[in-house]
């Protein structure tokens, strides 16, 4: 049993800059001169589930990515993790996207590329953070999905039996293939890159898809694709004055009950207390 | 336009109704009465067994309407089966928005409705309004609640939206009202289900203590918190305190916390009276998690710390040094009350 499986994967900014990210108020845009870009964290697991379900059963580890020509680096190092092809969907045309008019485009790359058994994706991206790109994609491609998978495993062929993050609870699917999973962080750890696999991944395919290479309804994509649009921006100020405690820990820990004190919170009840 | 009026999906829980359900519904209300919506706000329920003790609550909780959705099938959630439903009532009786909790559920049943009625969705708004045409207009946060961002979705219908709970924080109770309760027959959409995907079960886990949303006392430790046995000792602050322990990443990755148990753009939203961070230095995602509780107590080595900016007490300190102390300290003190 052979599984061609198709990795979804976002180029963002890496999480660790956010502090640098500035806005302009006047021009509405994000400045993130300077901010490297990454492969979105969860989605390193994606490609990780990809690649151990290729050691064990066989086939093949495509991945997409949807973004600038950049974003070449982060495919390079997906194939550099192990992933034996990668493609860049990238056309002006695709900018502006929301997550409607972004999951409609990846599913067109997808459609173009093969026929997949098995869709990942990372639950959500470390920028936008909206987790709704793996839902939409799945609509798209006509085919069911999980979000939020922490564990599966493929029980036949045609079946994998997932478990699922709920509100403070786990959920048990099975679902049939060709599916879609939208895996969360405790699905695996990553594999580290090494020298040999970067070497391997310059004699891999890159192929780069623009518009005119997609079988594209023009209307569905970029920003007239796009039913939501952004309206104003800001960077809300949080700040609080603050009072700083100073002393020995012992004159710390003084100051600190008295202010729990005022603030009405008291150390809870003893239990003999209660069953008085 | 035809589409009227202000959808809450609510979400049937294991005990009642989500929390989130009723803040939203106080929120609709309020849109209502702001925007001077005419159509009723109304409460969509999906699940099984829906007696009166859920139609009593949504009402008294601001739904001026309700639709019920009550069938087996509809037990366990499942994002194909409640999706292709909404999506057939929405469809028939066309709401202008539809508001659901971003919940695990709600987080993958909204953006799924969004792409089957091809139409757009705001994903976890802090907040919400009505511009003066009448447009929702989300507010989103982005880069780990960073940057806030209005979305709008002016010429599709309905405008879906999720919002974490939490972050409206008010419930609001409404008496003596007209409220219409509908039952929503589905055998016929049932019958077209595909049935891809069945839910087998759910488990839930054990809860020590006070759920962290509710509790009045948050302790949130994080990388600062260097052993287990400094972290034992942060749960059994929180224990003297009546409060509930919140973390960010690094705790969990240790497996000392569990995931319910993380503050931030992917975990929850808090809004203690008080918080305590220990060992938290206060990246953005995690502020954003607990920028709206009372009063905030930060305890941290480095007094460069971005929390401290954000915080109303601000220690510098080693939090394994602080809290044997203030353990210690604060049992004393109970002594001294019950004596």
């Amino acid at each position: 049993m052979a599984l061609n499986i198709a990795v979804c994967i976002k180029s963002v900014p890496d999480p660790k800059w956010y502090e640098k990210i500035t806005i302009d108020i006047k021009t509405k845009t994000i400045t993130r001169k300077g901010i490297p870009s990454i492969i979105n964290p969860v989605d390193k697991n994606a490609l990780e589930a990809a690649l151990q379900l290729k050691e064990q059963y066989g086939g093949k580890v495509t991945v997409l990515c949807m973004a600038p020509p950049g974003a070449k680096n982060e495919l390079y190092e997906a194939m550099a993790m192990g992933a034996d092809e990668a493609a860049l969907l990238s056309d002006l045309a695709f900018a502006g996207a929301d997550t409607l008019a972004t999951s409609y485009t990846l599913a067109q790359g997808l459609n173009k590329l093969g026929k997949f058994d098995l869709v990942l994706t990372g639950t959500e991206s470390a920028d936008g953070a909206t987790a709704q790109v793996p839902a939409q994609l799945a609509e798209w491609l006509k085919i069911p999905h999980l979000w939020n998978v922490k564990e599966f495993v493929l029980v036949t062929e045609q079946e994998i039996h997932a478990k699922v993050k709920m509100d403070d609870a786990v959920g048990e699917y099975v679902i049939q293939l060709p599916a879609l999973l939208a895996v969360s962080r405790e699905v695996n750890k990553p594999r580290y890159t090494t020298a040999m696999g970067v070497m391997k991944a310059r004699k891999k395919t890159l192929t780069i898809l623009s518009k005119n290479d997609l079988e594209l309804n023009e209307s569905l994509i970029g920003q007239v694709g796009s039913p939501t649009w952004s309206g104003d921006i800001s960077i809300p100020s949080l700040a609080r004055k603050g009072q700083e405690l100073k002393g020995t820990p012992e004159e710390i820990v003084t100051q600190l009950i008295t202010k729990l004190r005022a603030a009405g919170i008291n150390p809870a009840k003893r239990r003999e207390g209660d069953d008085k | 336009m035809k589409h009227q009026g202000i959808w809450v999906v609510a979400e049937q829980t294991v005990s009642g109704i989500s929390r989130v359900s009723f803040e939203l519904l106080a929120k609709a209300r309020e849109l209502k009465e702001r925007g001077r919506v005419q159509a009723p706000v109304t409460a969509v329920l999906l699940g099984e067994k829906l007696d009166d003790y859920y139609s009593a609550k949504l009402k008294e909780a601001g739904a001026e309407a309700i639709i019920l959705i009550d069938h087996p099938a509809l037990r366990y959630f499942q994002n194909e089966t409640y999706a292709t439903v909404l999506k057939a009532l929405a469809e028939q009786r066309q709401p202008s928005i539809i508001l659901m909790g971003a919940t695990a559920a709600g987080s993958d049943l909204a953006p799924t409705l969004g792409a089957k009625l091809r139409t757009g969705v705001s994903a976890h708004c802090v907040d919400m309004r009505l511009n003066e045409e009448g447009h929702l207009v989300a507010v989103v946060p982005a880069f780990g609640g960073k940057v806030l961002g209005d979305i709008l979705c002016t010429n599709f219908r309905p405008q879906i939206a999720t919002v974490r709970p939490g972050i409206l924080g008010k419930v609001i109770c409404y008496m003596n009202q007209e409220c219409p309760i509908e039952q929503f027959d589905i055998t016929e959409i049932l019958a077209q289900d595909q049935g891809r995907v069945k839910a087998i079960g759910i488990t839930y886990e054990e809860m020590k203590g006070v759920p962290l949303e509710e509790a009045e006392l948050v302790v949130a430790g994080g990388f600062g918190i260097e052993s287990k046995e400094i972290w034992q000792q942060l749960e059994t602050l929180a224990a003297v305190l009546g409060g509930a322990v919140g973390c960010t990443r690094p705790p969990l990755d240790e497996g000392w916390a569990k995931e319910c148990q993380m503050i931030g753009t992917s975990g929850k939203s808090v809004r203690p009276k008080v918080y305590i961070g220990m060992g938290i230095s206060g990246a953005t995602h995690h502020i954003c998690g607990m920028k709206d509780a009372g009063l905030v107590i930060s305890i941290n080595k480095d007094e460069k710390s971005p929390i401290f900016d954000v915080s109303d007490i601000r220690i510098t300190a080693d939090a394994a040094a602080i809290l044997p102390l203030l353990i210690e300290g604060l049992q004393k003190n109970e002594d001294d009350v019950i004596c």
